[in-house]
């Protein structure tokens, strides 16, 4: 175990620094600077500018004193938010994307796994066509339409929850059940697909031989050994939740950290752009280096082939 | 040996005794167990039955077909331009004039949504093959060589899979700037490493087969048996994983214009019109619910289409 946390870990640092180093000279290979867009600067300015920020220094001092930076936490300033740093912008900020996100995912866990046993314990009945077909048109039907019907239909015309914004509680219902139904509809279908394998394994014969009751058998026999296929992939669904929620916060308002990517990416604004990239890689990887843990944990047969 | 059988079974019928004359030679050219009395069915031809019998697919089939075919030939019979601004006529809800209706700069939709389809059908498209066409080479390569070719590959992969999509998303949007070629280059950044470890895989598995060391005896060059020899033996499932992986571009294509990172304005595509669709629902919700049905029924169909084939290429991956 001890060298498989180790290997996991050694990759993931490896990771962590390729995503900095490459992101670091892919934008500053990229022509223009980040405050040739606004005109109202004159030359003198830009360069002066320039100066302040070390962006005339030789690449590979610039590189060395980022990564310096990096090393202690220190994601630098942001050129367009004058005075910011982007540490700053991500303690105030990630803080409402990370709740949106948490919640979603918290509400999609449980119900995914829930829906996805009815349905193969219901195989072929009216219940599993309908969460089937739940499913389908979950995974079909793009967030930002999700998010449109939610709108209409519970804010508008129910007026049973606020249209957008994120002040209390109920402003949270909306955005997080449509970040929730698309995971929910993904997992209900791997989840109904493990639950049919492991229904006809030998085992779950046996334990039906042996006289078990059909509760326990779907408890400790399918249910267990179903769901450790879908760990490795929890990952991954933070990382598709974390791509639907600046969606998510665009449609209901949200004042959460997707909107300063996508301007930091359009605006060229480097430091931004390159501290939430390593910013989300660190979370990402990081999540994912916890669930292969987990994943070690839950199945031997996991640390003893890697 | 076959005559024994005969005068065992016919001893306790001693009235009628069995002389030679009731065995008649029969020359090797007509017996008739080696005739086939039906044709037979090649690999695909099953497959193409399979399909056909199936009402889902042929739906499925028939929306994409139709779709497909109004995105190339619609914007031709328009009599507007999607790309023409006209102020006297913003935000008009669908009518005889505008089938769709108009945008907020009097865009005609009708002209716009079919455009916007060539595009997002096109990621679609190469967004799905792009991926498989790298993972193949790259994938064939790694698992054909082995060694140390193999091992750097892998290892690009394992650590290549844990940046999250989004990093390859923000690089390559700035390097290639946003359009539709950034975005089919995006999905293979991301997608290529998954068909290739897959590909290598099945190319383990057949590398050592009887007609592959055949045909390396016969001097063919290593492309060729990869090509030619185990190649096809995987292009059920290739195919399977590329209808299956349309979706998901179309998908990404959408995800990316709605945030703000895909295609730009004048051009513009089914996300980049939910978009603009949904900044101004409240008032003219048409103009989202229009290109959001379009991707909704798309992806549908390719998702229930690439079911219905991978159950007709391979019965055994049923669910």
């Amino acid at each position: 175990m001890g060298k498989y946390i180790f290997r996991r870990l050694v990759i993931s640092i490896i990771t962590i620094w390729l995503i900095a180093t490459c992101s670091f000279f892919l934008l500053h290979m990229l022509p223009g600077n980040p405050f040739a867009t606004d005109q109202i600067l004159s030359q003198d300015m830009i360069d002066q500018l320039m100066d302040y920020y070390g962006l005339n220094e030789p690449l590979w001092k610039q590189y060395l004193t980022f990564m310096g930076n990096l090393l202690h936490g220190d994601f630098g300033t942001s050129y367009k938010y004058a005075g910011q740093s982007v540490n700053g912008i991500i303690a105030q900020k990630f803080p409402i994307s990370a709740q949106l996100g948490l919640q979603a995912y918290l509400l999609s866990l449980p119900l995914g796994i829930l829906f996805g046993i009815i349905a193969a314990r219901k195989r072929g009945k009216a219940i599993d066509y309908g969460l089937v077909a739940f499913a389908v048109l979950g995974v079909s039907v793009p967030v930002f339409i999700v998010a449109a019907l939610l709108q209409y239909v519970f804010a508008i015309k129910l007026q049973w929850f606020p249209v957008a914004q994120w002040k209390s509680f109920s402003y949270t219902i909306l955005p997080t059940l449509t970040l929730a139904i698309g995971s929910i509809a993904g997992r209900t279908r791997t989840m109904r697909t493990l639950m049919l394998e492991v229904i006809s394994e030998d085992y779950v014969k046996t334990a039906k031989a042996k006289g078990l009751s059909s509760a326990q058998i779907v408890w400790s026999h399918q249910i267990r050994n179903a769901i450790i296929p879908m760990i490795p992939n929890l990952g991954l669904e933070i990382v598709s939740i974390l791509m639907g929620s600046f969606v998510v916060e665009q449609i209901f308002a949200i004042p959460g950290i997707g909107a300063y990517f996508v301007n930091s990416v359009t605006g060229l604004d480097y430091t931004m752009t390159l501290g939430l990239t390593v910013f989300f890689g660190v979370f990402v990887v990081g999540a994912n280096f916890i669930i292969d843990l987990i994943y070690g944990l839950v199945d031997p047969r996991i640390r003893v082939v890697k | 040996m076959k005559k024994q059988p005969a005068t065992v079974s016919a001893a306790p019928q001693a009235a009628t005794a069995i002389t030679a004359s009731d065995f008649q030679f029969i020359p090797r050219e007509e017996k008739a167990a080696d005739t086939v009395v039906r044709p037979s069915v090649s690999y695909w031809a099953d497959v193409f039955r399979r399909i056909r019998q199936d009402k889902v697919a042929m739906i499925s089939l028939g929306i994409i077909v139709i779709i497909s075919l109004m995105a190339i030939f619609a914007p031709f019979f328009c009599p507007y331009d999607y790309a023409t601004n006209n102020l006297s006529a913003i935000n008009q809800p669908p009518s005889a004039e505008h089938w769709f209706g108009t945008d907020q700069l009097g865009r005609d939709l009708w002209a716009r949504v079919w455009v916007g389809a060539r595009v997002s059908l096109l990621i679609g498209l190469g967004g799905a093959i792009a991926p498989q066409i790298v993972g193949i080479f790259l994938g064939g390569i790694s698992g054909y060589f082995g060694g140390w070719v193999d091992m750097f590959i892998m290892r690009v992969i394992d650590v290549g899979l844990c940046i999250p999509e989004l990093v390859y998303v923000t690089l390559m949007m700035l390097l290639m700037g946003s359009g539709p070629m950034a975005i089919i280059a995006t999905i293979a950044m991301v997608g290529w490493m998954g068909s290739a470890r897959f590909i290598r895989g099945r190319i383990l598995q057949f590398k050592n087969r009887e007609f592959v060391l055949a045909a390396k005896a016969q001097g063919a060059s290593p492309m060729r048996q990869i090509f030619r020899y185990i190649l096809p033996n995987i292009l059920g499932q290739q195919v399977v994983t590329i209808t299956a992986a349309i979706p998901g571009a179309i998908f990404m294509e959408a995800y990316l214009s709605f945030i703000g990172l895909g295609i730009k304005s004048p051009m513009t595509s089914w996300g980049q019109l939910s978009q603009i669709g949904s900044s101004v629902f409240r008032t003219s919700p048409y103009q989202l619910w229009i290109p959001g049905a379009l991707i909704s029924v798309t992806i549908l169909a390719f998702y229930l289409f690439g079911n219905s084939l991978r159950d007709a290429l391979d019965p055994h991956l049923r669910d």
